[in-house]
């Protein structure tokens, strides 16, 4: 039961942060939403290694790519919140609407 | 799995869940970065106490020093960094709440529907040396990509966020020695 | 072979760092007394502590819209993770806690600092604190990779991330010897994670004190033991890391751990009063440019070694 319980909580992070990301406006709090996102990810996996397949190591490198992802969504989310505010003082993802597809 | 581990678990999880809910509620931005801190060192916890402490540990360190990197951005790009005026910065909430609702409950009906595997494997002696292992052995493609990733992700990053090109610090024909900086360095160039 | 786990480890450990500590902060005073021509004796080593009742009993400053509750977490976080981190560290045959990731817990640790000082810059809703708070961050990102790799050397030519495993790695040999970049590196790293002499920036005095600006009371007490905590906690990991833990001839173990931490503390207290202090700018620079090459390399010496053996 033990199993189960983790990942709902796994899910409930992700799901939080799914909120996060989808309602916040400025960019910065929906990389937040993201974070949480991938903790959730981070929990999920560490869950099935040790429940379902510990004699394997893929459930650790799906955390060590997790943990990459997140490095790497802050370091370019950031990278691209300071470009974009220094080309037009924007911040918040309603205003930055022509970057639209 | 023992019972201090179990009440662990228990007391990670929920402290990581009230965390995560505290990240968009809270109207100070210096206390959404540290609770969002706080939700990933629990995660980090719950990491460790499921028998991996390496990747545990090092998810703790990590999401200190990202958290605490956040904040200064948080501080430089937020209107409200104090939360001193509160004020609602979300769109569309109605559709997000019910968009994530219904996520969590397709997947908790999943895992609740899905008849999981038995353990295949007995967990192995040390579980750094395998993650280690496997990395340099059977992953090696993985850790070259990710690699190759964050190398991208570091000079894509810095070119995004410099406003200054080789023109601004060389002079127009490159050949202004030593470079025009605003600050200087501590090796002398 | 290093014990692990005894009960009274776990009320001694923080007693001995906070003794450790407490000399280090008699011998800093001991030398300010002997600069300043003053008399050099029991006197001048007490003069600091005259601080601590008078820290207890005095009135607390308030300012206004302060963030008082991460205002506190971030005090009480320095000297809190320096506790911390002792429990990986061996003393003697003894550690509380011999974890097989003894290093990262250490790390994670000392990283820690970083939330802490920056919580204790932004909670008084003061300039200059938070100026402060900023300055740590920048010194952390220019000490904290040299600091990393110096680490994963010792770690890497013991084979294992358990503190008890490398101290007894360097039986005849201290890595001291054959990886000095690393020890420097490291010494380096403890005078800056405990914001002292060189890497005082943090707390300047062209800044009114910075992170210490704005703190009184008991909260400043914990702020600045923090400081020597961690410098005694430093030199304490720095005898398993680097100079081969309790092993010498004659003395116990025990005896040995002690007289080598109090060497370390010594030279540590000692230079951290003859280096000025640096600028952030100006270490970035030097510990991305030159530090960190080096480390990489000295890193690769004991990788090569262990290959070969």
């Amino acid at each position: 039961m033990t199993f189960e319980l983790i990942l709902v909580l796994a899910a409930g992070l992700f799901s939080t942060g799914l909120f996060g990301a989808l309602s916040q406006q400025s960019i910065v709090m929906i990389m937040m939403g993201i974070e949480l996102m991938i903790g959730g990810v981070i929990v999920a996996a560490a869950d099935f290694w040790h429940f379902l397949a510990p004699g394997a190591p893929s459930g650790q490198v799906v955390i060590v790519a997790a943990v990459v992802a997140m490095a790497v969504e802050m370091a370019m989310g950031f990278a691209v919140t300071t470009a974009i505010y220094r080309a037009r003082r924007v911040d918040m993802t309603d205003m930055a609407g022509e970057l639209k597809g | 799995m023992g019972t201090t581990d179990t009440v662990l678990l228990a007391a990670l999880g929920v402290l990581a869940l009230v965390f995560g809910v505290l990240v968009f509620t809270l109207n100070s931005m210096a206390r959404v970065t540290f609770s969002l801190l706080a939700a990933l060192v629990c995660v980090g916890g719950i990491t460790a106490v499921l028998g991996l402490p390496y990747l545990g540990v090092v998810i703790v360190l990590m999401m200190v020093m990202e958290m605490v990197i956040m904040a200064v951005f948080m501080i430089a790009y937020m209107m409200n960094p104090a939360g001193l005026m509160p004020m609602s910065m979300l769109h569309n909430k109605r559709g997000a709440l019910t968009i994530s609702g219904l996520v969590f409950v397709a997947l908790a009906a999943g895992i609740f529907l899905v008849s999981w595997p038995d353990r295949t494997a007995s967990r192995p002696r040390d579980t750094t040396f395998q993650v280690g292992r496997a990395l340099m052995a059977e992953q090696m493609l993985t850790m070259v990509l990710l690699g190759f990733v964050l190398l991208a992700t570091m000079v894509g990053a810095t070119v995004l966020a410099t406003h200054r090109g080789r023109y601004d610090r060389f002079g127009d024909d490159l050949d202004q020695r030593p470079a025009k900086d605003p600050a200087g360095g501590g090796v002398g160039r | 072979m290093v014990e692990a786990g005894a009960w009274w480890t776990l009320l001694a450990a923080p007693g001995l760092l906070v003794v450790l500590a407490a000399l280090a902060v008699a011998g800093n005073a001991v030398l300010d007394a002997r600069n300043a021509g003053r008399p050099v004796g029991v006197a001048g080593a007490v003069r600091p502590f005259l601080d601590v009742p008078r820290a207890l009993v005095v009135q607390p400053r308030r300012l206004p819209a302060a963030d008082r509750l991460l205002w506190r977490a971030g005090v009480v976080t320095v000297p809190v993770a320096a506790v911390l981190s002792t429990l990986v560290i061996p003393f003697g045959g003894h550690v509380v806690a011999d974890l097989s990731v003894g290093v990262v817990w250490f790390n994670a640790m000392e990283v820690l600092t970083w939330a802490g000082l920056w919580l204790a810059g932004w909670g008084p809703n003061a300039a200059f604190s938070l100026v402060g708070g900023y300055r740590f961050l920048a010194q952390g990102l220019a000490y904290e990779l040299p600091l990393m790799f110096a680490l994963i050397s010792a770690a890497t030519g013991a084979e294992s991330l358990r503190v008890g495993d490398i101290a007894a790695a360097q039986d005849g040999l201290w890595y001291a010897v054959w990886m000095p970049v690393a020890f420097a590196a490291y010494l380096a790293g403890v005078l800056a994670f405990s914001f002292l002499g060189p890497f005082a920036y943090p707390a300047g005095r062209d800044l009114a004190g910075g992170v210490l600006g704005e703190v009184s009371g008991v909260d400043r007490l914990l702020l600045r033991a923090g400081r020597w905590l961690w410098l005694a906690s430093g030199a304490a990991m720095a005898v398993p890391l680097f100079l081969g833990g309790g092993a010498g001839p004659g003395l116990p173990a025990w005896a040995w751990s002690l007289v080598k931490t109090l060497l370390v503390l010594g030279l540590l207290v000692w230079g951290l009063r003859r280096l000025p202090v640096i600028r952030a700018d100006r270490y970035v620079e030097f510990a991305w440019v030159v530090l960190i090459p080096l480390t990489i390399v000295q890193a690769l010496v004991p990788a090569v070694v262990n290959l070969n053996r």
